[in-house]
């Protein structure tokens, strides 16, 4: 039953061309060592630089692998593709790229394979909503300008040198740019990819450890170990086939009936029994999201000054440790600074930045509401959006909190939005009156892309559009140091700032969950809660 | 006859297009789709601008329903977010609900009139009493309770049936999702037939038909039956359409990718297209269905006659 099917031979033979090296390998996956795993529908195509979650995010992992790769346990970025990247002044770098590595259907990996691939990314007639990956290279508001039409198709700050060297110019001093390569938007295309994008699109060909097999769109996606793979991560299994579950319940039963090997998504209602219906087959380790609570600082009862005693107030009102512990069953820890403890100390995490801030004080918290001048409006209306992510439950409980240690049953309520794009709506269109709900995963495990998307003025993800500028300014110095621990450094002076001025409420910190069966062994999963499938091992 | 029919077309045409204006417009007035396309964070305006204008949602809403309709009647229902036409998406679900719905129209039927018919005619016994209690108890109990209860105990427990349905969803993987599907509505076929039996059985056709000296048989299958079947016809055929659009529950459980599925992720994601596409061919199913029934009640019943 664990999707054996007719259908890869066919297909293999329709695609001889394209995939010789990868289905002499999908003969492999027939015997058995293929393992299953829940899956969700991607909601964009599933190209590199249009996908922004992380269930086509599983599928890129598999399938691609960038100039740079994040280490599955410590996150720090190490060379994979890159021979090297050298700049002397954190504007021009100049890229070698490592000879060797093929495409699966036998195409060279080259500097051109980047070029190509970043500039399709960038250009605005792509319609690629990570895009912005792109804007410190020079040449970005050409290629994808604010308004109007693109004057550019391609950005002139890259520049292929010779096969295997390109350089890149950024438009501004950017010292962790290498750094931020591991990113999947970041991943080089094979000439398919531009020559038959709709064949492509129906059976994505990447340089991973993975090939894919077939792809059902909405049901099913088989990938399967690729031999011939250069990589030093080479699959230990012999492929995954990703199911698409619509409820995590399904996926969570068919794991208990043994229908299936891997489910990623444990539901929180399910997390009481998760030991003893799979006997210590869990894991619960730390990922790089923060979940906070932000401020709408447009709403001229939260936007004026003093107010910051209010907000402070708030969060020393909220019982963390109860919450994560009750609702959340530990796969929640109580936030204690703005970025996350997957960075480590080395990169930019501090443990109890936050302070006496964070901790619960109904007694202060009364006090220093009632000296910021008490609640903007008399009431909290925290917004969520109450279709995924069981937000209800904690939004209630956070809510309770509120109102037990004000002493005042009116303090707090939730705002719940029926969808997720209407709540980003209300959001974009600034027609939120009290703090909603922000969640925050990183896209690279670096502490400036947990501060400068959310907090620097008029970021990409600064909701509440906040804005000060001394941490504007020591966010500018951290990224023109060329030194790394100068610029964490700097980048931490900048967090200090948010402290002060509590912009945000500090939650808690997300971990990923996995519960696998009795098949698997070895099952991590990363800093971006993905589980780390090449090193997956099935008996 | 055929003028019946062509009349009852006719009549489809008003409540076509009015039910799809007002699906239309309900999803219209949920707010910007691409706003949440982009994750925890703001389209930037360039992206989103580009996606509006591709989507046409930068046009005034009835020029949108028009543009749409328009399309419709050439056979293109759009595209979702996903790149996918809605066609296809169609061609993937449809089959799977409508196998979904023939295993419940089975079950209704076979179960529901069997268990009616023998209960009408031994009213008041144990086994009518029992019948009785257990329908009770199938009607009062929600749907997702006894899908999630048979899928623990047969999947989990037992390990008779996979808990979940295969992306082909073959019949057999969906003897058990279709028989929690049919639930309620064979509770209340089995009543409904009970019902029009023993009120039947004391007309005076079926005691001229028993005292000819006809077999108990033929009297039941051709005289009892055959009348008193016509309350039940209406609930199953009407029910069609119920069971297609209202399968969401039962194929979230069981993960059966269907309509139910489409339907729901359709909404979530705001998708205009994949959403009113989908209720619009639900909509002309239940239209033809009910067409279908009236036309039935003239096989039933030879007093009836269209003109």
């Amino acid at each position: 039953m664990r999707g054996r099917t007719h259908a890869p031979w066919a297909v293999c033979a329709a695609a001889t061309v394209l995939v010789t090296a990868g289905c002499g390998s999908g003969g492999g996956g027939e015997s058995g060592a293929v393992l299953s795993s829940s899956w969700g529908d991607p909601q964009n195509p599933l190209e590199p630089a249009n996908t922004n979650e992380v269930q086509g995010g599983k599928v890129l992992s598999m399938v691609f692998r960038q100039l740079k790769q994040y280490d599955p346990k410590t996150g720090k970025a190490e060379d994979m593709l890159a021979e090297r990247i050298e700049t002397s002044d954190s504007r021009n770098f100049r890229v070698t790229v490592k000879k060797g590595w093929t495409f699966s259907n036998g195409e060279e990996v080259t500097a051109r394979s980047f070029v190509d691939a970043w500039n399709y990314g960038a250009s605005l007639r792509n319609n690629q909503k990570n895009a912005y990956f792109f804007e410190y290279i020079e040449g970005y508001d050409k290629a994808h300008p604010d308004e109007g039409r693109q004057s550019a198709d391609t950005l002139s700050g890259l520049k292929v040198v010779d096969d295997h060297t390109f350089t890149v110019r950024l438009k501004q001093k950017f010292s962790s740019f290498p750094d931020t390569l591991g990113y999947a938007a970041f991943a080089p295309l094979p000439r398919a990819f531009f020559d038959d994008h709709d064949a492509w699109l129906a059976k994505p060909v990447g340089n991973g450890p993975y090939v894919v097999q077939s792809y059902t769109r909405g049901a099913q996606l088989t990938l399967r170990k690729w031999d011939q793979y250069p990589g030093p991560d080479k699959a230990r299994n012999d492929g995954v086939d990703l199911r698409v579950y619509t409820d995590s319940n399904t996926a969570y039963t068919d794991l208990l009936a043994r229908n299936l090997d891997l489910v990623d998504d444990v539901p929180a209602t399910q997390l009481k029994n998760v030991d003893t219906d799979l006997e210590g087959r869990y894991i619960n380790t730390p990922a790089g999201i923060i979940q906070t609570l932000a401020f709408p600082y447009y709403d001229k009862g939260w936007g004026k000054a003093g107010v910051d005693k209010v907000r402070t107030g708030l969060s020393r009102a909220i019982d963390r440790e109860q919450i994560t512990e009750t609702i959340f069953r530990g796969t929640r820890t109580p936030a204690t600074d703005w970025t996350s403890p997957v960075l480590g100390a080395d990169g930019g995490f501090q443990d109890g930045l936050c302070g006496d801030a964070c901790v619960y004080d109904p007694a202060a918290a009364r006090k220093l509401v009632e000296e910021g001048g008490g609640l903007p409006g008399g009431q909290v209306r925290i917004t969520y959006n109450a279709d995924t992510g069981s937000h209800r439950e904690w939004v209630d409980a956070v809510c309770n909190s509120i109102n037990n240690a004000l002493k005042n049953d009116k303090a707090c309520v939730g705002n719940p939005v029926g969808t997720f794009a209407d709540f980003r709506n209300r959001i974009s269109g600034q027609k939120l009156s009290g703090p909603f709900r922000a969640g925050w995963q990183m896209d690279y495990p670096l502490i400036q892309n947990f501060l400068q998307p959310l907090y620097y003025t008029d970021a990409s993800s600064n909701d509440g559009k906040w804005s000060n500028a001394e941490f504007d300014r020591f966010v500018d110095e951290a990224n023109a140091e060329t030194d790394t621990a100068a610029a964490i450094k700097k980048f931490q002076q900048a967090e200090g700032v948010v402290r002060d001025e509590m912009a945000a409420i500090p939650l808690w910190y997300q971990n990923g969950s996995a519960g696998y069966s009795e098949r698997l062994s070895n099952v991590a999963l990363n800093p971006f809660s993905v589980p780390v499938y090449d090193q997956i091992e099935v008996s | 006859m055929g003028r019946y029919v062509v009349r009852r077309l006719l009549q489809m045409i008003p409540v076509f297009v009015g039910a799809t204006l007002l699906i239309f417009l309900m999803v219209n007035v949920m707010g910007d789709p691409v706003a949440g396309l982009c994750g925890e964070r703001a389209c930037d305006p360039a992206t989103a601008a580009r996606l509006r204008h591709d989507f046409g949602l930068d046009q005034p809403v009835w020029q949108q329903y028009l543009t749409y309709m328009g399309n419709v009647f050439t056979g293109d229902f759009g595209t979702a977010f996903n790149g996918q036409k809605v066609t296809e998406l169609m061609g993937s679900a449809f089959p799977v609900t409508i196998r979904l719905t023939i295993v419940a129209i089975v079950f209704e039927i076979v179960i529901g009139i069997v268990l009616g018919v023998v209960t009408g005619l031994r009213r008041g016994r144990p086994v009518d009493t029992g019948v009785l209690l257990v329908t009770l108890v199938v009607i009062s109990v929600p749907t997702f309770v006894t899908g999630l209860l048979l899928q623990l105990l047969l999947g989990v427990e037992w390990e008779w049936i996979r808990p979940s349905v295969s992306w082909s969803a073959p019949f057999d993987e969906l003897i058990v999702p279709g028989l929690v599907l049919a639930s309620v509505s064979l509770a209340y076929v089995t009543r409904l037939t009970r019902t029009s039996i023993a009120e039947n059985t004391r007309a005076d056709y079926v005691r001229t038909a028993v005292a000819k000296g006809l077999p108990r048989r033929r009297v039941i299958t051709r005289h009892l039956l055959r009348n008193s079947l016509i309350p039940v016809v209406t609930f199953i055929g009407t029910d069609i359409g119920a069971l297609m659009g209202g399968a969401i529950v039962t194929e979230r459980i069981f993960n059966i990718h269907g309509v139910g599925y489409q339907l729901y992720q359709g909404i979530l994601r705001q998708n205009t297209q994949t959403v009113v596409g989908f209720v619009t061919v639900l909509v002309l199913v239940f239209l033809v269905a009910n067409l279908l029934v009236d036309l039935l009640y003239a096989v039933l019943d030879p007093r009836i006659r269209y003109a």
